[in-house]
């Protein structure tokens, strides 16, 4: 067995250094740059031998160093170090170390592109034959890759998920059969408007005549008429207005802040009156119309959800006894002092 | 098994054969016809189930479905993805071929749950090597042969590729490199495009 010597000093043939080695340089004993690797000269194309050391890199730690001395005294040590090239300098990460036994035969300084091997790779369109064989470069671009890949994959899993979560979600807060809000929906957000203290207006809405409809034309007939409803009540509302069919011909229509006694009563009325058009189905004429209650938050001291229902329903059921097709206020809702002139029509 | 596996069958067979016979083999096989999702692992008998309702409903041996996959891992893949990573391997087919036992370990550092079949190489001299393959998909050297096939072919390399049967849960194939330099290769860069 063979015993390895301090000291020993093997001579080894340029090109099998190069082979081991191909991003070195080479340093003379004056600290200019006196060869290189043949992967280091595909980033210096204009060349650098005779160039000194410390006007081609900066090295940046340890930090301080400026002379041939200083790197000498630092052979062994791990380096990071910036070949300076204009706006696009590159890292890399080196250990220099003496030629023969001391700094006088010059230096050698090999470099690896460390965590910026991606970016040099691009750069300088380098190739596996272009890293020494026993580099994990090629491993690490591999790495990149597969692991961009599998984010994208992932976010793409992310993504689905997402999106079969918001179709759920709406699904769950949705009237399959007119696309209105169902109860649920309706209940969060007469929930979310008292504990935010907004104002808003409530109105139950009850279409007449309609258990007629299903009777003579037939359920399908039924739906179309519940449909063209949910048609009107769409068109008579605003975005932020939540609408809800609760039960099978009940209607529940939530306007935040408006609270205006007068114009709910006019919005009622145009609901009404389009309900109240003859709807054509399968040839045949169907006819329904709708009675209506309303009331508003700002007429409690404290709104409280099952006691404004409790007076919409109220309201609503006056309208049906009242003849059906009309929209009634409850007496509790006083209108602002402003519109004297809606209290005298209420109890008209 | 990883989705990711049988999220490539499912591609396959709709890439290759159309959506409408994809739905048909969801529907035989009992998965939704969303299928899978790559990240997500499956029971190991379902994706032998999608293969046995592909061949049945394609009329073809289970064999020749699965090496036409491989195939289509690396040549038909519209992202390409497979290809670009195992070109990584070697910078010809030879070298290609003797990093293939890494491949289940390059699969692991990426997605840990991935299960790639573990695979051992003999070089028997002259270009020829024996390949040995063992899964817990059976079969799965079918695959393994449509990738070398599609490789070989990537790199430029004629090779003669036979299918040796299963012995004590281990498939063997022979692989004959005819001739190396043939064909151009397909160009590869290290660094992504784009």
């Amino acid at each position: 067995m063979e015993v390895q010597q301090a000291g020993q000093v093997l001579s080894v043939p340029r090109e099998a250094f190069d082979r081991l080695m191909p991003l070195h340089v080479l340093l003379d004993a004056r600290g200019r740059i006196a060869g290189y690797g043949a992967t280091f000269a595909k980033l210096v194309p204009e060349g650098l031998i005779g160039t000194p050391m410390f006007e081609a890199f900066e090295v940046r730690r340890p930090s301080g160093l400026c002379s041939t001395a200083d790197l000498a005294a630092r052979a062994g040590e791990r380096l990071r170090l910036v070949l300076k090239r204009g706006d696009r300098p590159v890292s890399f990460r080196g250990i220099v170390m003496p030629l023969a036994s001391g700094a006088g035969q010059g230096m050698i300084l090999n470099l690896s592109f460390g965590i910026g091997v991606v970016d040099a790779v691009r750069s300088y369109a380098l190739t596996d034959g272009d890293f020494a064989a026993t580099d994990l470069a090629v491993e690490m671009m591999y790495l990149v890759e597969a692991k961009t890949t599998a984010m994208e994959t992932l976010k793409g899993f992310a993504l689905r998920l997402q999106g079969d979560k918001q179709t759920a979600e709406t699904q769950a807060m949705t009237d399959t059969l007119t696309g209105l809000s169902n109860r649920r929906a309706l209940a969060q957000a007469l929930e979310r408007m008292t504990r935010s203290g907004q104002a808003f207006g409530l109105m139950h809405i009850d279409l007449d005549y309609f258990k007629a409809v299903n009777d003579t034309f037939g359920h399908a007939a039924g739906d179309h008429v519940l449909r063209r409803v949910a048609d009107v009540l769409h068109l008579e509302t605003r975005a932020e207005d939540v609408v809800a069919r609760v039960g099978g011909d009940e209607f529940v229509a939530v306007f935040p802040d408006r609270t205006e006694v007068a114009h709910l009563e006019v919005i009622a009325r145009r609901m009404i009156d389009s309900m109240s058009l003859p709807i054509e189905f399968d040839g045949k004429i169907c006819r329904v119309s709708a009675s209506i209650g309303i009331t508003t938050s700002d007429s409690y001291p404290e709104p409280e959800i099952g006691r404004m229902q409790h007076d919409a329903d109220a309201a609503l059921y006056a309208s049906k006894r009242a003849g059906r097709g009309q929209a009634r206020v409850h007496q509790d809702a006083k209108p602002a002092p402003s519109y004297p002139s809606q209290t005298d029509r209420r109890r008209a | 098994m990883l989705g990711l596996i049988n999220r490539s069958f499912q591609f396959f067979l709709r890439d290759t054969y159309g959506a409408s016979l994809w739905d048909a083999v969801a529907r035989q096989a009992g998965v939704t016809p969303a299928g899978f999702e790559s990240m997500l692992t499956y029971d190991d008998a379902v994706i032998d189930r999608v293969i046995d309702a592909a061949a049945s409903l394609l009329r073809r041996p289970r064999e020749s479905l699965m090496e036409d996959m491989g195939t289509y891992l690396v040549s038909h893949e519209p992202l390409g993805t497979v290809r670009r990573l195992l070109r990584f391997s070697g910078g010809n087919f030879p070298e290609f071929l003797n990093s293939i036992e890494e491949l289940p370990e390059r699969g692991r550092l990426v997605l840990p749950d991935l299960d790639l079949p573990y695979l051992d190489l003999s070089d028997l001299g002259g270009g020829h090597f024996r390949l040995r393959s063992v899964s817990r998909l059976a079969g799965a050297a079918h695959v393994v042969m449509g990738v070398l096939r599609a490789m070989a072919d990537d790199y430029g390399a004629l090779v003669l590729l036979e299918y040796h049967g299963v012995e004590a849960g281990t498939e063997v194939i022979s692989i004959q490199i005819a001739d190396q330099s043939l064909y151009d290769a397909r160009p590869f860069s290290l660094g992504m495009v784009g």
